[in-house]
């Protein structure tokens, strides 16, 4: 059933002090509404007022200042995949962005809502996780800064405060010499939501990982990186042995589960051969 | 109820409404401008597609408080005196059959041809891939706008 909207309000603020205080009074944020329109349309969402972030310059666009590339929270999946210093330092967020939905989504769709909406098959928390991300949160009290693999600590919860908003997402570009790999699998290539997808950074150095990181998106409660296989492949050389041990070690470290899209064992056995498909791939840039 | 403007196709308009109607409603039932249509209604189809400030949206999507203000362009504003190469294309090569998904389908190809004025049959797929057709299986569709130009 259609949400009655005479049930809820929905105004604009001047500035992002204006929205806080709003949203200090219980005011729902509402920046591109790809999810919002769609949970209001279905009728579940309780009664309530929403304040419209869209007009917020504070929150806008991508920046570059002392090295450090700073995502305003309304920066849009567009913007993303089409940025060319994105592309050269985090080719895996390019890569996530242009996945989400299709080209009308990405240009509403922003990567506060992605992240706030908390959803375990979010696009760039993989991405976001290998990459070191730190994340930005804004109140009437000020700024605090976490990082982001703190912030989500479970099923569509995080740290995000009543009174707070995410305010941007920072990361800095260190990733010279490594291989960055993301790979999501869905039902079809535009508009599909994943089954299972990973982010993956290695460096090797004389041959021997040097760095590695990975993370999968929608095979557990949130995000995660993958300590078990990360550790065991440190310092390693790529052998097929090697590739066949952290396919088997990844069953400690993510926990799919059935649901509408998909098996946990279809996913398991997905990403295992997926992390196979990244570390075959190390070695292939040059 | 609050009283917003915005410029649809070419034209200043007012209106009265909810902050959080959809602009599909307000385009369909305040502004009689039924060219654009509601397929699903949660961003999946591309059916009720338009411009917004000159970029491709889901009109189903856009609460009308965000389009305050702005351009927005329905398929109805397309053709000015006559049809555009796109429309006589996808005429030509049968890219329309039963036409729920035309003006979505006609939106969205405006969007990708406005920046690559030749773009591949992936490139198309690609900026078309919100977009469903139950009918034509996208090949006249496809081919339609790679033939665009070449209708005369």
């Amino acid at each position: 059933m259609r949400g009655y909207i005479p049930d809820y309000q929905f105004t604009s603020a001047k500035n992002l002090a204006d929205v806080l205080v709003e949203i200090e009074k219980g005011a729902q944020p509402f920046a591109g509404g790809t999810d919002i329109m769609v949970l209001l349309d279905a009728g579940v969402l309780p009664p309530g007022n929403f304040i419209n972030l869209q007009e917020l310059k504070e929150l806008k666009g991508i920046k570059e200042k002392k090295g450090i590339f700073n995502f305003g929270a309304l920066t849009t999946y567009s913007e993303i995949r089409d940025h060319k210093l994105i592309k050269k330092h985090f080719p895996i967020l390019c890569e996530s962005a242009q996945e989400v939905g299709a080209i009308a989504i990405q240009n509403r769709g922003t990567i506060g809502g992605n992240i706030a909406n908390g959803s375990p098959a979010a696009d760039f928390p993989p991405g976001l996780l290998v990459y070191g991300a730190q994340i930005h949160l804004v109140s009437t009290q000020g700024l605090r800064s976490l990082d982001y693999t703190q912030f989500q600590t479970g099923y569509k919860k995080n740290l995000l405060q009543k009174n707070e908003l995410i305010h941007s997402i920072s990361i800095k570009p260190d990733f010279k010499g490594y291989h960055h790999f993301w790979r999501k699998v869905g039902s079809r290539r535009a508009q599909a939501i994943s089954k299972t997808m990973m982010a993956g950074l290695a460096k090797l150095n004389k041959k021997k990982f040097e760095d590695v990181r990975i993370a999968f998106g929608s095979v557990a409660a949130t995000a995660v990186r993958c300590p078990h296989v990360e550790e065991f492949l440190k310092g390693k050389t790529l052998s097929s042995n090697v590739i066949i041990q952290a396919k088997n070690l990844l069953s400690k470290d993510i926990h799919p589960i059935d649901d509408i899209r998909s098996t946990g064992k279809y996913r398991l056995t997905v990403s295992q051969n997926v992390l196979e498909e990244f570390l075959c791939g190390i070695g292939s840039d040059k | 109820m609050k009283k917003l403007s915005l410029t649809v196709n070419g034209k200043k308009r007012t209106v009265s409404c909810h902050p959080l109607s959809r602009l599909l409603d307000v385009l369909r039932e305040e502004f009689e401008l039924t060219g654009t249509k509601e397929g699903c209604g949660e961003g999946e189809c591309g059916a009720c597609s338009v411009m917004l400030d000159g970029q491709l949206v889901n009109s189903c999507l856009v609460p009308v408080l965000q389009a305050q203000g702005k351009k927005v362009l329905t398929v109805e504003g397309l053709a000015k005196k006559s049809l555009t190469p796109l429309q006589k294309s996808f005429m030509k090569c049968g890219g329309a059959q039963c036409g729920i998904c035309t003006p979505g389908m006609l939106i969205a190809a405006h969007a990708l041809t406005k920046k690559n004025k030749k773009p591949t049959k992936k490139e198309i797929r690609e900026g078309l891939g919100g977009n469903l057709c139950r009918c034509t299986g996208y090949g006249p569709i496809i081919e339609s706008i790679q033939s665009i130009g070449s209708e005369s």
